[in-house]
């Protein structure tokens, strides 16, 4: 089956049904081998035990990016070729990607106060990530404030392209300016900077969160899918009585 | 080119007559000036020190006070139909009509913010470089958010999610708005530093605000 045919929302119901069980589990392997490996992962010598919310939280802040990625390239999707399937992926990322975003907000928080000594503060990767955040929350308020969905799909792609402009700042706020968040430390030029040790369960963790954000995404786009054609009925039948 | 001008001196005539926003904003941004320092006390060091921000501060809001219907209005009376089959590029058109909104709502501001600055116990020097980086920054604030008075013309609530939307996107331009204008009193960055950001986020919102702001516009008329 090419990719092509998936733009059939019939066909890409069938495929999220039969594909849906197997993501999950793979989903649970992964957090079931990543929390494993990250439980057995030696404590940093200068945070203890503390260091392992990284585990969450830096995944959780790939992630949230990453969903905003997405509906990056969903936003396309709908104003360049105007494809249905693309508006329902746009609107179901968006309270996956700000439900991970927030998670990394209350992690780092957690990490910051016994690093740190403090919930947090203003500093350009923290604020940038608040940004984020907010950004999502504006995008779930434009979904829920038009009626007609695909109307609120082209307002909400614009706003979404706009935003991504937020995406390099975050990326790169640590590099620009100087914050008490540490420098990039496992994407960069040369060598990652954290010990095997630590890299390897982290990288797991990755893929495990990115496993259950495709998995909660392609659930959330079947639900958005049969949402519409109950709405659709829903017309069709109150037309039909008037 | 007479097109452009048209708009120019039709959306400016609006804005200036009964019921239009420009005397509106620059009274909201006295209002807000002066609600603050009945909540933090009159206590002049203090207010010399957060002045900028507080001035910054009611620029932002106050700006959002007549962007809902910058578009909207048009819409309601069908002008904005008129516009967007016209021959003129809509994006020009927009940033036209940007230009106007700052004329009059903008820019009236910055001739207030000095006379407010005094009340706020900024010295001379303060209320230059706050002037300056007005005059920069509150472009900025009108291009981005002619994005979301572009995105809410149709809703009947638009005003509250215009501010949901294009709050966020204005950070920036306030985090370097307000460094610019601190830190031509208080240091320790040199002002060229934010200064120039701030150049480069206006003019950067010049080019992404009028053109997204248009394709917006596309998308919800039709």
């Amino acid at each position: 089956m090419a990719i092509a045919d998936l733009a059939n929302p019939s066909r890409f119901l069938k495929f999220a049904n039969r594909t849906l069980p197997w993501l999950g589990g793979l989903t649970v392997i992964a957090f079931a081998f990543g929390i494993n490996q990250a439980a057995i992962a030696p404590d940093d010598y200068q945070q203890g035990a503390t260091v392992k919310i990284m585990f969450l939280h830096v995944p959780s802040a790939w992630l949230g990016m990453l969903a905003w990625g997405v509906m990056t390239i969903a936003a396309l999707g709908t104003l360049v070729w105007r494809h249905p399937l693309a508006d329902v992926t746009a609107k179901a990322a968006a309270p996956i990607g700000a439900a991970f975003t927030l998670m990394c907000l209350i992690t780092g928080s957690l990490w910051g106060r016994p690093m740190w000594g403090t919930y947090w503060v203003w500093d350009a990767r923290l604020t940038s990530v608040l940004l984020l955040f907010l950004l999502y929350l504006g995008v779930i308020a434009l979904w829920r404030t038009v009626e007609d969905p695909s109307r609120a799909a082209r307002a909400a792609a614009i706003l979404t392209l706009v935003g991504a402009i937020d995406l390099p700042i975050i990326k790169f706020s640590v590099d620009w300016w100087n914050t008490l968040h540490q420098p990039a430390s496992v994407f960069r030029l040369g060598a990652p900077t954290i010990d095997r040790s630590i890299l390897i369960p982290l990288l797991i963790m990755a893929v495990a969160f990115t496993l259950l954000f495709f998995t909660l995404l392609l659930a959330a786009m079947r639900n958005e899918i049969l949402r519409r054609r109950v709405r659709t009925l829903r017309l069709l039948q109150a037309n039909a009585a008037s | 080119m007479t097109a452009l001008a048209a708009v120019l001196v039709r959306d400016m005539r609006i804005a200036v007559r009964v019921g239009g926003g420009a005397l509106m904003g620059v009274l909201f941004f006295l209002v807000v000036a002066t609600l603050v320092p009945f909540a933090l006390g009159p206590d002049l060091a203090l207010l010399q020190r957060i002045g900028p921000a507080i001035l910054w501060l009611a620029a932002l809001l106050a700006s959002l006070l007549a962007l809902d219907r910058l578009f909207a209005a048009d819409h309601e009376d069908g002008s904005l139909d008129l516009i967007l089959t016209g021959r003129t590029p809509l994006e020009l058109v927009v940033l036209v009509k940007g230009v106007a909104h700052w004329l009059t709502t903008g820019v009236p501001l910055i001739v207030a913010a000095p006379l407010i600055g005094l009340m706020l116990n900024l010295d001379a020097r303060a209320a230059g470089a706050l002037v300056l980086t007005l005059l920069v920054g509150t472009p900025a604030l009108t291009f981005i958010g002619l994005i979301g008075a572009a995105l809410a013309v149709t809703l009947r609530r638009g005003g509250l999610l215009l501010a949901v939307l294009v709050l966020p996107l204005a950070v920036p331009v306030l985090i370097f708005g307000v460094a610019a204008a601190n830190a031509a009193v208080i240091g320790p960055v040199p002002f060229g530093t934010p200064f120039t950001i701030l150049c480069a986020l206006t003019l950067a919102s010049l080019v992404v605000g009028p053109f997204a702001a248009a394709a917006a516009l596309r998308q919800e008329i039709e």
